[in-house]
């Protein structure tokens, strides 16, 4: 049984000021995510990622199709128990201090007292919050209220996290720690579904991903296969070369560019290597590197908006990792 | 239930936490000391002039606490985007605005029988000792209780449509016309347009009636309020909420969190 099962899902919003006009923010949305796999759903801002986030807990209703989670209806309240939510942007009731907070969300799943305060101060060690439990929420920083999301999105022990832009607005610590986090619950087989922006998380912690823009799916992926996709370019750095040797070599190459004493060369198969080494080798120009030029997520990720956004389009040139 | 109750003392809390709360009582207690210096000063109607300010007191400040604390129960969740960490856990959207109410009205609870303590030391003080006379000024505190059990319902129901700022303004305005919608229905029946009586007579069948909970001037005057009017504002009070609440849910289930 898939842990999140998103079958057509399209949303219309009604913008305007007599909300006569509609404005598609999610088009017939087909998504599956297994058991145990961290998930991330891509795309820049307005995408739709949050809007899909907030279908699956009912916070907007969609327009048309359905979806599932752990075999069960969204409106099947009682699947709440088996899941844990960080919304963006998360803002909680800042009277409470984190371990209040912590034990409020807790009596919402009903846990009994011994067990609430055995978790509390768990996930508090977890995501590192411990010794800020007395800490009122009001005084606390973007970075510790976005961990203090992701404990309370933890205290029911759920089978399936999901969590919105988790790594918004903390700082190069507080991202390393909850890139952690995921992984630790990676670890422990939980699902993890996030959206996120960055795309540097998401190479760092997806199994799988799924890219939107403007409401539209444009892939979706094992991201080791999506990676290994675009391997087909070698950049070759050659110094010092004549500008003959650079007209005999130019029909050879994808792109050429000079940078001071150095031209980077791209070149797209593996016959022109071997010409544009031969070349370099009888004029006795310096090679000064080979390397195979792999397609980023980034990349991807460019390649794929442009799709639907010719103005965007991918830069021609494709960067090397 | 168990959740209804959790989310009832979490906004209890919240009412408590908040500082507002505090000079609303502050505000209350000046309320009744001035009322003892200005009874002392009422030769002959001290004890009237004190029932009549005190629980004047209680009231418009607890009217105060119901439509500042009310409006933002649902409204500034929404707008604050707390609501999405609620509902996101095995809460049903009723359940939300039960507890919310509760926890509210449990406020006002706590908040009317500290000013009624307050109340009753200063009478105390005036009269030197309390007679059992004196406990049947509790039937207005009763009265006043409903009465702002209503309140806090409409405010709900206005926060689950609109912002805090409106939702303040339409309660505001429900409660005043509330309290004289005898004299509207009046008015239309005395004006001779059939339009303007049925429009009138609407508006008092819709609208709270509020009149009937205004006791104050009576037990101020030691006039015995009877058990029927007891009976009858208690259920038509619970009648009241039960239907706000029901609307309340109503709209919130339907309600979008953009």
């Amino acid at each position: 049984m898939p842990a999140v099962e998103i079958d057509g899902l399209t949303k219309d919003y009604r913008v305007g000021f007599w909300k006569t006009r509609t404005k598609r923010a999610l088009n017939s949305l087909q998504l599956q995510v297994e058991p145990g796999e961290v998930f991330g759903l891509l795309g820049p801002n307005g995408a739709g990622k949050t809007t899909t986030l907030k279908i699956l807990f009912r916070l907007v209703f969609p327009t048309s199709g359905t979806a599932r989670i752990l075999g069960r209806r969204l409106d099947d309240v009682a699947v709440h128990y088996s899941v844990g939510y960080l919304p963006e942007h998360p803002y909680f009731y800042d009277h409470l201090t984190m371990e209040e907070l912590l034990h409020y969300a807790g009596r919402l799943f009903g846990l009994g007292k011994d067990d609430l305060r055995r978790r509390v101060g768990r996930i508090l060690e977890q995501v590192g919050l411990a010794e800020f439990r007395d800490l009122p929420l009001r005084r606390a920083s973007k970075g510790m209220v976005q961990r203090a999301g992701i404990a309370q999105a933890l205290i029911n022990d759920p089978a399936v996290v999901f969590l919105d832009e988790p790594m918004t607005g903390l700082d190069p610590i507080g991202r390393r720690e909850v890139r952690d986090l995921i992984l630790q619950l990676r670890e422990e087989k939980k699902t993890v579904f996030f959206s996120t922006h960055i795309l540097s998380d998401a190479e760092t912690l997806c199994d799988r991903v799924a890219i939107l823009n403007r409401g539209h799916l444009q892939g979706c992926g094992e991201l080791r296969e999506i990676l290994s996709l675009g391997v087909s370019t070698t950049e070759v750095i050659l110094e010092n070369p004549g500008d003959g040797v650079l007209e005999d070599l130019r029909p050879l190459v994808v792109s050429l560019i000079r940078t001071g004493d150095r031209v980077r060369l791209e070149i797209a198969d593996e016959e022109n290597i071997e010409k544009t080494l031969a070349i370099a080798l009888r004029a006795r120009v310096k090679v000064a590197a080979l390397n195979p030029v792999k397609v980023s997520l980034e990349d991807y990720f460019l390649a794929k908006i442009s799709e639907t956004e010719p103005e965007t389009a991918a830069p021609a040139e494709v960067h090397p990792k | 239930m168990g959740r209804v109750l959790t989310i009832a003392l979490g906004a209890f809390r919240e009412s408590v936490r908040e500082r507002v709360l505090y000079s609303l009582i502050v505000f209350a207690f000046l309320m009744i000391g001035a009322a003892i210096l200005l009874g002392s000063i009422s030769v002959g109607v001290e004890r009237l002039v004190l029932v009549n300010l005190g629980l004047a007191a209680i009231s418009v400040f607890g009217l105060l606490i119901a439509i500042f604390i009310g409006i933002g129960l649902v409204s500034k969740e929404i707008e604050r985007r707390t609501v999405y960490n609620i509902l996101s856990k095995p809460v049903t959207r009723a359940e939300f605005i039960l507890g919310k109410y509760a926890g509210l009205v449990l406020t006002l609870l706590v908040n009317t029988a500290i000013m009624t303590v307050g109340f009753y030391v200063a009478l105390a003080i005036q009269k030197r000792g309390l007679g059992l006379q004196d406990f049947s000024l509790l039937t207005a505190v009763y009265f006043i209780l409903l009465e702002l059990a209503i309140v806090v319902g409409v405010a709900i129901f206005f926060s689950c449509i609109s912002t805090s700022i409106l939702s303040a303004v339409f309660t505001f305005c429900i409660f005043v016309i509330g309290n004289f919608s005898s004299d509207i229905r009046g008015f239309g029946q005395e004006s001779g347009s059939v339009a303007l009586q049925k429009v009138t007579g609407a508006l008092y069948y819709v609208l709270p009636n509020f009149s009937d909970f205004n006791v104050i001037n009576q037990v101020a005057h030691g006039v015995r309020i009877p058990s029927l009017l007891i009976t009858a504002n208690t259920c038509y009070a619970l009648l009241y909420i039960t239907i706000l609440l029901s609307a309340a849910v109503l709209i919130f289930e339907q309600r979008e969190f953009k």
